[in-house]
């Protein structure tokens, strides 16, 4: 096992690659939160007076909240007063174009090998690029504007389209779901808005990145997905952060409302740091993601793949009030080193003859953890409701866990619901076959992987999957024995 | 001071509990009493489990129990006759039996039995001789409410000892009769059950009430299954609608050990069954079967957990769950699986049929896994019986319902075939069958 050790030895040692800062003069605020600081978020956003109030209103709910204790996450409490609410890059004016923006904002993303210029260019993915809160530079909006479809920056979407973001802000995750989405709904500082109206299908991927940036950085982003009837859209988001010793804490939220007929396909690549190989520092993600299939017929779909975060709290969740509406679920989540992943997802069918589809590939390596939270449930008037989930564990080392938590509950007869699980490592025979066939152990392992993955993998949009597959084998490599 | 969960409760057992420390005359200073007294306290401090508790979410008991119990300082049970012992029988089993009324063995109703290598004992009569050594070994009161309530009443029940080597050949049965007079009565049962290496026993115990009275059973069986041997136990509770009972199995297991337990659960207001199973030595096989078969409004709740603490070791689950009318399932297995216990095999299985809109399931399947080289899955499902199916046998010229009796006893039979005793997986089927005629 000695050769098993060494590669272990070689990965477990490797570096977060995408680690490191780039200089940007901040306009940020004093750190701690009291209404004076929502003031304060509000007045620079230049808000409307209904939004500062719903805003308070969150605060003070917040306040009364408690943290949640029960998921399976161990870490030190944060002090919500020692964090800083918002802080925006430095710009004299609104860039028009992408030469107005800050060169070195722009080679931040050379770095991360998404280019806009190239992006723009070659692809056609419409990126709205978020660094540390604020949008940079949108691209395509004309070509987006000609069908209709309305993708911009959470901030200015209030300033151009307050009646829409009125209509449905906190509609799908209110303001007193729990402790994170209350923090979020009082400070958030910005994120992604996108409209497709009745019967139009976006016509490229949507894509908005990430980053964490400046230190000491509380990212609080809102995301907003509506979809009138009879559309259809594919969101992809992706996020990697530079490197830090201080946890930082990330608490966004997503909403996602689907009219009759339509689909909304949600697609998310999270490689945030996840600490160093002694646990130190790394990226608390407190996600709140929540999709509503309101209208008969309609469609929402996760897709994940977790490779990030220090420690991860995220349960992509589907109410499936239409008849015939369907959810899936598609997730890998891969944890090393001290790690700790709770995620799942909840389906709630409503409707009658709703479908729901669970996936869920976890992989624990190192002296992680990695749980498995869910939940299904049939209320009594959702006929002829079908679930079929399945949650696999593979364990890389004795030193890591992998947990379970699935809760069915049933109150209509005519439901199907059927769950499994497996836990187990990679077969030595397995390997062993590989090998006979002059594939390295190596090569072999994340073969295997991959494979295991690949039910996932596959959901996700072409350029995600590459980025994807990239990721799994950097994480894994090596790492089992 | 917060208001405990089930504050009414425990202010009647204050004074019950000054009245029983007051009857124990000189055996209040045994190490056995002192036991009692710190349940009793971690009872008093930490109050009854209320709604949100996570292992009780769904099994409100605590409410019901404010609700329908005054808990006297003692109740009278009621004359019970040998045909009255008959009747809850089973048929055609050939066992030695030992009658309790109210949890407390009558020595009358009983068999005479003198079997080589086996010592019972009435827990009473081993409380007086302070030679209750399993006593709050294996069932911890810091952990349950219920378990603490029991501990501090501890009184009745068996002590039953099986010698090393002992062969039992035929099963120990354990008959349960609530009766009483009064509008609602309770009763407290501790069963200590130790099992000598390369022993081989099986043990049934049966529930029963006498319709009537609302009453209240909190049972605890501490069970330890020494190197080699085999024991099977059989729980078969059919309580009156109006039963409340909870019991919480504990049981222990040495190295190459096999141990068996048959959960069955028929009817009542509220039932809880906790089992627990430690797997405390490498080579152990544990197996759990349970079954399920609910009507009216009754409510059962199986919580399962498995403990493997060492290497090799192997433990299948399934638990099959029929609910007819507004009854409610809930089942909730947790299999651990802690960083030594490499090489372990552990399967949990929960399948459910709903028969109406009224009835619900709720389903907890847990794996907490540390070791890596281990095989663990589990499944569960949850639905009506197949369209197909019946179709099928409709299309043959059977009638619907008794297409649907046949699917049904198929379902079951899964289960019931893992019974090893003939007389009881009749017993089963004539219960299954007699409900499904109505």
């Amino acid at each position: 096992m000695s050769n098993d050790d060494q590669i272990l030895e070689e990965f477990t040692s490797k570096e977060y690659e995408f680690g490191w800062t780039v200089d940007l003069e901040a306009d940020e605020a004093p750190k701690g939160l009291n209404e004076d600081i929502i003031h304060f978020i509000s007045a620079k956003k230049e808000e409307p007076q209904w939004l500062l109030e719903w805003r308070l209103k969150a605060f003070r709910a917040w306040q009364k909240m408690e943290e949640p204790t029960w998921p399976n996450v161990d870490y030190p409490p944060v002090d919500y007063q020692d964090l800083i609410y918002y802080s925006a890059p430095k710009q004299k004016t609104k860039p028009k174009s992408l030469d107005e923006v800050d060169p070195e904002l722009l080679a931040t993303f050379e770095k991360l090998g998404i280019s806009l210029t190239e992006q723009k260019r070659l692809t056609g993915v419409a990126v709205d690029a978020v660094i540390d809160s604020v949008s940079v530079a949108t691209t395509f909006k004309e070509t987006l504007g000609e069908l209709g479809i309305i993708f911009c920056s959470f901030s200015e979407a209030v300033q151009e389209h307050p009646e829409l973001i009125k209509k449905h802000l906190g509609s799908v995750v209110p303001i007193t779901d729990n402790y994170f989405a209350a923090l979020n709904s009082a400070v958030f500082s910005d994120g992604s808005f996108c409209y497709i109206p009745k019967g139009v299908r976006c016509p490229m991927e949507l894509s908005t990145y990430f980053r964490i940036n400046a230190a000491n950085t509380g990212q609080f982003e809102r995301t907003l997905i509506v979809a009138e009837e009879g559309s259809y859209v594919s969101y992809l988001e992706g996020c990697t952060a530079p490197m830090r010793d201080e946890n930082q804490l990330h608490a966004a939220v997503v909403e996602i409302k689907a009219a009759a007929d339509s689909e909304v396909k949600y697609s998310t690549v999270q490689n945030w740091y996840p600490g160093d190989k002694n646990g130190k520092g790394g990226i608390y993600n407190f996600v709140t993601k929540r999709g509503i299939c309101e209208g008969d017929r309609s469609k929402i779909s996760w897709t994940q793949v977790e490779t990030g975060s220090a420690v991860t709290w995220k349960y992509p969740s589907c109410i499936l009030k239409g008849d015939y509406s369907q959810g899936e679920f598609y997730s890998v989540a891969v944890t090393n080193n001290y790690q700790q992943a709770d995620t799942g997802t909840k389906m709630i069918h409503i409707g009658k003859n709703t479908r729901s589809r669970i996936v869920s590939k976890g992989i624990s390596a190192g002296k992680s953890q990695n749980s498995y939270r869910g939940q299904v449930k049939v209320m009594k008037r959702a006929e002829n409701a079908r679930n079929f989930s399945q949650c696999d564990s593979l364990l890389m080392g004795d030193k890591c866990g992998a947990h379970t938590f699935p809760y069915i509950d049933i109150e209509n007869q005519s439901a199907q619901v059927e769950h499994e699980a497996t836990t187990s490592k990679i077969g030595e025979d397995q390997i062993f076959y590989c090998q006979q066939r002059g594939i390295d152990e190596e090569s072999a392992v994340a073969l295997i992987v991959n494979g295991y993955a690949k039910e996932v993998l596959n959901k996700l949009p072409m350029e995600f999957a590459v980025e994807a597959q990239k990721l799994l084998a950097l994480t894994l490599e090596g790492s089992v024995g | 001071m917060e208001k405990l969960a089930g504050q009414k409760v425990l202010e009647s057992l204050k004074e019950r509990f000054q009245a029983f420390e007051t009857s124990l005359n000189g055996h209040s200073n045994s190490a056995a009493h002192q036991v009692r007294k710190a349940a009793f306290e971690n009872l008093q401090t930490k109050g009854l489990p209320h709604a949100k508790h996570e292992e009780y979410k769904f099994f409100n008991l605590t409410k019901a129990l404010e609700k329908n119990f005054n808990f006297p300082q003692s109740s009278s049970p009621a004359k019970v006759n040998a045909d009255t012992v008959q009747q809850f029988g089973i048929e055609g089993l050939e066992a030695h039996k030992l009658v309790f009324i109210n949890g407390v063995l009558s020595a009358e109703l009983s068999d005479n039995i003198a079997i080589e290598g086996v010592s019972i004992e009435a827990l009473q009569d081993a409380f007086n001789k302070e030679n209750v050594a399993l006593f709050n070994t294996e069932a911890q009161f810091e952990e349950d409410a219920f378990v603490a309530m029991n501990t501090a009443f501890a009184q009745n029940g068996i002590q039953i000892t099986v010698a090393d080597k002992a062969i039992v050949e035929k099963p120990i049965m354990l008959q349960f009769i609530g009766a009483s007079a009064e509008e609602s009565f309770d009763y407290q049962v501790r069963n200590l059950i130790n099992i000598g290496k390369l022993a081989e026993v099986t043990i049934i115990e049966k529930f029963d009430t006498l319709e009537g009275a609302s009453s209240f059973t909190n049972i605890v069986n501490e069970i330890s299954v020494a190197e080699g041997a085999q024991a099977k136990y059989y729980k078969i509770e059919n309580d009156a609608a109006n039963t409340y009972h909870i019991a919480n199995t504990h049981v222990s297991q040495q190295q190459n050990s096999h141990f068996t337990a048959n959960t069955i659960a028929l009817d009542g207001a509220m039932v809880r069954n906790n089992l627990n199973i430690k797997l405390q030595a490498e080579n152990c096989e544990a197996h759990m079967n349970g079954l399920y078969v609910l009507g009216d409004k009754t409510h059962v709740d199986n919580h399962t957990v498995v403990d493997h603490m060492m290497p090799n070791a192997y433990s299948n689950e399934l638990y099959k769950g029929i609910m007819d009318d507004k009854s409610k399932g809930v089942f909730n297995g947790k299999i651990f699986v802690r960083q030594d216990a490499q090489k372990t095999n552990a399967f949990q299985s929960n399948k459910n049929i709903l028969l109406t809109n009224d009835a619900t399931v709720n389903t907890k399947p847990q794996l907490e896994i540390w070791a890596d080289d281990v095989k663990c899955s589990h499944g569960c499902t949850t639905g009506q019986l197949d369209r197909d199916a019946l179709f099928y046998l409709q299309a043959r010229g059977i009638q619907k319902d008794k297409a649907r009796a046949i699917l049904l006893h198929a379902f079951a039979s899964d289960v019931i075939e893992n019974f090893e005793i003939e007389a009881i997986q009749q017993y089963v089927e004539a219960i299954i069958t007699e409900r499904l005629a109505k």
